[in-house]
């Protein structure tokens, strides 16, 4: 395991030593006469994931955009250190290899390109993405792209991430291992996470905490703690419980 | 393989057409008197060639440079967007055998008003797609350079740059392939050599075989310098 110090390439912004979570509180948000959100107050306390829940165009990832500071809340107060954002679709450039695409923000936070590329290599092996260093995303599977995105968002340094429903456009069988897996790397780097997702086992089986939202406008309708030790398996009973007690509280069942 | 037989098979049946009296030679001259006027008339046809190469390639050069500043500016500056947007659209409104005089009388029989013209013809189909190449950005990596405090020129050399490669080079590409046009307007309009001119001179001498020979060398121009655009492009966009 990896500590701050022992790494510090992995930190171009050192983490915040005063870092204070994500506060929402009463966040509104509209665009034009569309209502995205109404209402949201949450709050992710630093190293906690935190799971936002809900249907389709509940504005999850207006949430996001929110917190990241691409777009600033109607109403309300938000109160974020600063995070990086991993997109829906995985956003990488096209024209980039997976190593320089995973060190981007270290080439916007202004390093060369060489030092990029090394902060970027020294993660490749434990992302299982070794031997894949020069290849552009066309020639990488779904699931070595979220994973090239996810380093990317964690090389940022920022110490909150948010991450768009990160194994949404996946198979099935790739999102079992790619969510088992994003459990094992958020031990191994804690970060505040705010998890947007529309799969409630996928909530459960990462979150310390689960966030459901109403549909649009969307507003917290009810949360629920998840007190279970990683890795997770969604055949365990209380997995189980608590997926069915968020589609309850969802309106599903 | 099936474009060889197509492209042999029309030549064979123009051919014929000549051969068997179907067109008088005059109006229409058989490929095979092309092909002679080609080797015969090189002497000539050889100097007009380099002589319009010249004006194509400066032309054109003008072109690239004025084209990428303009869709460079029209993208980054709104006022400059609003501002230029209806001169750019306007000027490709300006027939060509109208203004090509006039340049030649206001600068003379030499190469500027030539240059002039070809950039004029092509800077349009490089302005226009290297702006919209820019514009066509993935919304999700404009998301994240913006998550990342990208700098304006950060987002344009990381993002919005490389994007809008592969729709430069297709303004390109239809720059090359149209760049001759005004080439030959320009030495119609008044010149002593060049393809265009030698093209006017062998229709007054009733010479049908050496102007589509000179016509044939225009074709040759375009195809040539398209081709070389779209080698660069396949070296430089190598993602696709």
């Amino acid at each position: 395991m990896r500590t701050q110090t022992e790494a510090p390439v992995v930190e171009p912004r050192p983490v915040q030593s005063r870092d204070v979570g994500v506060t929402l509180d009463g966040v509104a948000k509209a665009y034009g006469d569309v209502r995205a959100l109404a209402d949201v107050s949450l709050r992710a306390a630093p190293r906690e994931t935190v799971a936002v829940v809900g249907p389709s165009g509940c504005g999850k990832s207006t949430l996001l955009e929110l917190v990241c500071g691409l777009l600033r809340p109607d109403e309300g107060v938000l109160e974020s250190p600063p995070a990086a954002l991993m997109p829906q679709r995985d956003g990488l450039l096209p024209w980039l290899s997976a190593l320089d695409n995973a060190g981007l923000a270290l080439r916007v936070a202004g390093r060369s390109r060489a030092e990029a590329r090394d902060a970027a290599r020294e993660h490749f092996a434990a992302f299982g993405l070794e031997g894949f260093e020069r290849a552009r995303p066309a020639e990488l599977s779904g699931g070595m792209r979220q994973r090239v995105a996810f380093l990317r968002t964690l090389l940022a340094g920022r110490p909150v991430l948010c991450l768009d429903e990160p194994f949404g456009a996946l198979d099935a069988l790739t999102r079992a291992q790619l969510q088992r897996w994003l459990a094992g790397a958020l031990l191994r780097e804690p970060r505040t996470v705010l998890l947007v997702t529309h799969d409630v086992e996928e909530a459960v089986l990462l979150a310390d905490r689960i966030v459901l939202l109403s549909p649009r406008p969307g507003r917290v309708v009810a949360e629920l703690d998840v007190p279970l030790a990683h890795p997770r398996e969604r055949t365990d009973p209380q997995v189980v419980e608590l997926r069915e007690r968020a589609l309850n509280a969802l309106g599903v069942v | 393989m099936l474009a060889a037989v197509i492209v042999i098979g029309g030549l064979a049946a123009w051919e014929a057409l000549v051969r068997g009296g179907v067109v008088d030679e005059l109006l229409l001259p058989a490929p095979s008197d092309v092909a002679s006027s080609l080797w015969t008339d090189r002497g000539l046809l050889g100097p007009d060639l380099a002589v319009t190469l010249q004006e194509v390639v400066v032309g054109l050069l003008a072109a690239v440079a004025v084209g990428a500043a303009l869709g460079i500016g029209m993208h980054v500056s709104r006022p400059l967007r609003r501002a230029l947007r209806p001169l750019v659209i306007g000027s490709q409104a300006v027939p060509v055998p109208v203004i090509a005089p006039l340049l030649i009388l206001v600068l003379g029989f030499g190469l500027v008003p030539k240059v002039l013209l070809v950039a004029l013809v092509c800077f349009f189909p490089v302005t226009i797609n290297l702006y919209d190449g820019l514009r066509r950005v993935d919304p999700d990596a404009r998301k994240l350079l913006r998550s990342f405090d990208a700098t304006r020129w950060q987002s344009f050399r990381l993002l919005e740059a490389p994007a809008a490669l592969p729709a430069a080079f297709t303004g390109l590409k239809v720059a090359a392939a149209v760049s001759v046009i005004g080439a030959v307007f320009a030495e119609w309009a008044g010149s002593d050599a060049g393809l265009g001119h030698a093209l006017l001179t062998a229709n007054g001498q009733l010479e049908t075989a050496r102007a589509f020979a000179a016509t044939f060398l225009l074709f040759a121009l375009a195809v040539g310098l398209y081709g070389l655009f779209a080698l660069l492009e396949r070296r430089v966009v190598r993602w696709r």
